[in-house]
């Protein structure tokens, strides 16, 4: 299981990558492989939406499980994932790449420091493995 | 009864599960609950239940003895032998939800038949694997709508002309939530267009009857198109039988499409089980509720039949599903594909088309009468008229009892303002013969009329 | 191997079913509102039998092998039921009739609705429901109905064990509930201090499936009932597992509120390829008034010479219909009969049967397949799908090798609590026979496990199809033949 040191982790397993004020939300590797096969992606958001932490911004399913993501931050919307919905087995093939879902401005950097780092989500994992 | 074990098998088991009685197992139960005296009759023999079942039957009169004239979302058709021929192989009614594909090709293939033929039937892209009935598919309508515009619209405009009982349905399903139900009381004498002055920009679904309850039939390709313009999905309630003859709602822009199935070889059986018709537009597929069948292919490359986008229901989502439903009127849903299969192309059109020439016989007919006229006699319609009595309803139809017909369907009962209206049906079951007896019998109530 | 589809079968022209010519004047056709085609296939009669002929053989069924699914209780359907059932009385009979024409189907449902009465220790009861899942929904608005009567609106919550099926968690957001979910204890009952710290003035009522999906009756069912009672809170009883309790308790009489009863599960009407079932709900003298309208009751008193006289009444604070007409009549005829046939202590042995069989069959297997439960279990038990010394092997593997046994599988999977679960329900219609052949198969397969796992992981190798590739048809989504 991969959980690149660099991102920002939450308890239902999203991902947010912070380039300067710019931040990038996936789903975590952890949870594309407890999904497996994924067949379906859906965004619920689209540019210049302004949403807040915890609000559902995409919905993926397999042909066993359905997860709501949820943004892991606030911020204004500036793109969302086009080409994911119509591959969304890049989710289980590369989910912090190209299986990325929404960029956002963020409206308030302070919601980081709520989040878990790699260490942290690391050992989050290990705990629901038992 | 339908236990095979014998004394000696049974004291085996015991020793095996290490109890002395099969008391033992249910010390778990509180004492002073446990093992209650049941105030039941005594067992009967399968020779005697039978014999019991058959004298309650013979209490009921029945649509084979009377001439029937009463419709009003149920309807008296004949079924091809070959429909319960089928629905009696045990392979098929000892089944239960296909969910070892395996094994259940049976099963499965004939919901992607269904699904196929209610398709091409509705005009529509997909099909689930059935609800109940008309009701609650109208009711799962609602919720599908809810949920397409994740609740950011709640308000459901309902026509008056849908039947009663899916209406009041759909009041029951939403009393908790926060869905509003709108139109569904305003007056039916006015046609669908009506309904616009109720949508809104938080409108979510617009629903219609087609044939309308009152049996009318128009031509809704305007009220779709405003709908759509403001922005709300567009529900058409089906006879299906109707759809052998008229245009599918899938041409004039619906968006939901559903029915009650029973008039496609489903026995009138005092109410049910029917079946419930839901299809929508591919877009909206995710958001549909029910079983839905898929193809795909087996390790051996074989073409074969799964149940697919389970993610949806409710064993998965739970509190988060659109429907809590479970299960889909699997033997029903076998009826209407056999029945669909066996009609065909030429015989759905040519039963259709019979319902069609022998209720606008009677209705001519009967609009001859003194003191009977149509309700709305420039308004199309398909097998059922709705009719302005002389009379009350409830003293024609007590009149036509003794007659040996069952009159029509009183329709001040859910419309007050439609006293003295009578709602008839007219199917391929109601020989010329008959019609003509129910004429002359109504005669009789105009004969009174002119002479006052 | 594979049947063909009927548009495949189709010829232009054919045929299946005629009808007689019109015997009245032609009308015209609506102007504008006719159909130019009608897409359905062209097949003959002989082929439409052969074709749902051919693909009835491709099902497994009760009637042509066991079915130990668990929480579905696959009984044997007796062929008695499907000829009451289909007696011209019960079928050709119009919903709507005058009620003086009717009193034969009136009559049953009256005498169905106190047997169901009797048999939970219930004071009231809508046979309207089309379903489980159905009745979940009936009986959750019941109880919202029943407390906003009493003006308490914002008791909302409604708390649901793990172990539950998905139904009650769905039934209860449509009824716009919200939903706690409780944990189970070590010995598979609710966790009694998590209960108590959700018991509140917000509580609606509890769920309870009893016995639970693990088969198991639990243990604390009279402190569950004291603690939701005194909160205020009612409590839904889930009948999905009344096979257990025939005879043996009645859940009225341990303080359930409110229940639907499975007439498909409990009372052996067919299942028929997933439906129709048909889903009573029963309730206590405090929310009579509040079911569905309508229901059958006495309108006139009989005499020595005359029945009574059957009709419809609607109860006072009715939540309202939840359906058309009066509920899957067709279905209660075949209820009814089978609980005339057994009389009370009949249906006490169908409880006791179905628990010894389920007993009996954990006894033979505990040693084979790990039970995480140890202790007596109702009509159902479940085990673990997994092998000591065949560590690849699942629970999936070990069900598609039954198949090749020519045998149903247990309900994998589900409890969700339960790791790798098979959740076994023999049900009281199977012989010893059948159940040794069971274990005899379940040994074979714990064998082949360590021996030739490869045989586990491709399996089924006997069946009509292999297994199906369920990505592809979710990607894919052909779901019509064209």
């Amino acid at each position: 299981m991969k959980v690149p040191s660099d991102l920002k982790y939450t308890k239902n397993d999203e991902w947010v990558k912070v380039e300067g004020d710019v931040a990038i939300v996936g789903i975590t590797d952890y949870a594309q492989e407890q999904l497996s096969d994924v067949v379906f992606v859906e965004i619920l958001l689209s540019a210049g939406d302004e949403a807040s932490q915890g609000e559902s911004c995409a919905t993926v399913e397999s042909v066993k499980a359905a997860a709501d993501v949820y943004l892991p931050v606030s911020g204004t919307v500036t793109e969302t994932n086009e080409d994911l919905p119509d591959n969304p087995e890049m989710v289980n093939s590369d989910p912090y790449g190209e299986a990325w879902m929404v960029k956002l401005t963020l409206s308030d950097p302070a919601e980081l420091d709520g989040l878990m780092d790699a260490a942290a989500y690391e050992a989050y994992c290990q705990e629901r493995e038992h | 009864m339908f236990f095979p074990h014998t004394p000696h098998d049974r004291e085996e088991m015991l020793r095996a599960t290490g109890v002395n009685s099969i008391e033992d197992f249910f010390t778990v139960v509180p004492a002073a609950q446990r093992f209650p005296r049941l105030n039941l009759p005594q067992a009967m023999s399968e020779m005697d239940a039978a014999q019991e079942l058959r004298h309650i039957a013979e209490a009921n009169e029945t649509t084979r003895e009377f001439a029937c004239f009463l419709g009003a979302g149920a309807y008296n058709h004949y079924t091809p032998a070959v429909v319960d021929s089928i629905l009696r192989r045990g392979e098929f009614y000892t089944a239960y939800t296909p969910y070892q594909p395996e094994v259940s090709q049976g099963t499965l293939q004939a919901i992607f038949e269904y699904q196929s033929m209610i398709c091409a039937l509705t005009g529509m892209e997909v099909s689930n694997a059935s609800h109940y009935d008309g009701a609650t598919a109208v009711a799962e309508a609602i919720s599908m709508a809810y949920a397409q515009f994740r609740g950011k619209r709640t308000k459901m405009v309902l026509s008056p002309a849908l039947h009663p009982h899916y209406r009041t349905t759909a009041h029951t399903y939403t009393q908790g939530s926060e869905v509003t139900i709108n139109g569904d009381d305003s007056a039916p004498a006015a046609g669908p267009e009506a309904l616009l002055s109720y949508v809104d920009e938080h409108t979510a679904l617009v629903m219609v009857q087609y044939p309308d309850f009152f049996g009318r039939v128009y031509d809704l390709s305007a009220l779709a198109e405003a709908t759509h313009e403001a922005g709300a999905l567009f529900g058409v309630a089906v006879n299906p039988l109707a759809l052998g003859l008229l245009t599918p709602p899938g041409e004039f822009g619906a968006d939901i499409v559903v029915g009650e199935g029973q008039p496609l070889g489903i026995p009138l059986s005092f109410g049910g089980p029917y079946l419930g018709i839901f299809a929508t537009r591919k877009e909206y597929v995710r958001k549909m509720a029910g079983r839905l069948v898929g193809q795909t292919v087996d390790t051996r490359g074989q073409r074969g039949f799964v149940l697919t986008l389970t993610a949806r229901e409710q064993h998965i989502r739970r509190e988060r599903a659109t429907s809590n439903i479970c299960s889909n009127q699997g033997l029903m849903m076998l009826a209407v594909t056999v029945y669909l299969s066996a009609l065909g192309k030429h015989g759905l059109k040519q039963v259709a088309t019979l319902n069609y020439h022998k209720a606008h016989y009677a209705a001519s007919r009967i609009a001859a009468l003194p003191g009977f006229s149509l309700w709305q006699p420039k308004t199309p319609f398909f097998n059922e008229f709705t009719v302005q009595c002389p009379v009350s309803v409830a003293e024609i139809n007590a009149h036509l009892l003794e007659h040996g017909i069952l009159g029509g369907y009183d329709v001040a009962q859910d419309y007050p303002a439609l006293q003295n209206h009578m709602l008839l049906a007219v199917t391929e079951m109601n020989r010329r013969e008959e019609i003509d007896l129910l004429v002359d019998v109504l005669a009789e109530f105009a004969q009174e009329d002119s002479h006052e | 191997m594979s049947e063909p589809l009927l548009n495949e079968l189709s010829q232009v022209g054919r045929q299946g079913v005629r009808y007689p010519a019109p015997d009245v004047p032609l009308a015209d056709l609506p102007d504008g509102l006719t159909r130019h085609d009608l897409p359905l296939p062209e097949v003959s009669e002989i082929d439409v039998v052969r074709h749902f002929t051919r693909l009835s053989q491709l099902n497994h069924s009760i009637d042509t092998g066991f079915y130990p699914l668990g929480s579905c209780t696959m009984k044997y359907n007796p062929k008695i039921n499907e000829e009451t059932a289909r007696l011209p009385g019960f079928l050709w009979v119009h919903p709507l009739q005058p009620v003086e024409t009717v009193q034969g189907s009136l009559a049953l449902m009256y005498h169905l609705q106190e047997s169901i009465k009797e048999i939970g220790g219930f004071a009231a009861v809508t046979l309207q429901p089309a379903a489980g899942a159905h009745g979940e929904l009936t009986g959750v608005l019941i109880m919202r109905a029943y407390h906003a009567a009493n003006g308490h609106t914002e008791r909302k919550k409604i708390l649901i064990p793990d172990s539950a099926h998905g139904t009650n968690p769905a039934s209860s957001a449509m009824a716009g509930l919200q939903v706690v979910q409780l944990p189970s204890d070590a010995r598979g009952n609710i966790d009694l201090a998590a209960l108590e710290a959700e018991c509140d003035d917000t509580l609606l009522g509890l769920m309870l499936t009893n016995p639970n999906t693990l088969g198991l009756f639990d243990e604390h069912l009279e402190d569950i009932v004291r603690l939701v009672h005194d909160a205020g809170g009612l409590m839904y009883g889930d009948g999905a597992n009344m096979n257990a309790l025939l005879g043996i308790a009645r859940p009225g009489d341990l303080g359930i509120d409110v229940m639907h009863f499975n007439l498909h599960k409990t009372f052996s009407t067919p299942h028929g390829g997933g439906g129709p079932g048909s889903g009573p709900v029963a309730v206590s003298a405090a929310l009579a008034d509040f079911l569905p309208a309508p229901i059958v009751d006495i309108i006139e008193p009989g005499d020595e010479e005359l029945p009574p006289l059957y009709g419809f009444v609607t109860p006072k604070h009715s939540i309202g219909r939840v359906k058309a007409f009066h509920g899957h009549f067709g279905i209660f005829v075949r209820a009814y009969t089978y609980i005339l046939m057994h009389g009370a202590e009949g249906l006490r042995q169908v409880a006791e049967n179905a628990v010894l069989n389920a007993n009996y069959l954990m006894a033979k297997l505990k040693g084979t397949y790990p039970v995480p439960y140890e202790r007596p279990c109702m009509h159902e038990f479940v085990a673990e799908g997994q092998v000591e010394g065949a560590p690849d092997v699942r629970a999936l593997d070990i069900a598609k090798r039954l198949l090749d046994y020519g045998i149903h599988p247990p309900t994998n999977y589900f409890p969700l609590i339960v790791h790798e679960a098979l959740m076994i329900e023999p049900t009281e219609t199977e012989s010893k026979q059948m159940l040794d052949g069971f274990v005899v198969a379940l040994e074979q397969i714990a064998a082949e496990a360590r021996t030739n796992p490869e045989v586990l992981h491709t399996a089924p190798h006997n069946t009509p199809v292999g297994r199906l590739d369920e990505v592809k048809a979710a990607k894919e989504l052909i779901l019509t033949w064209e």
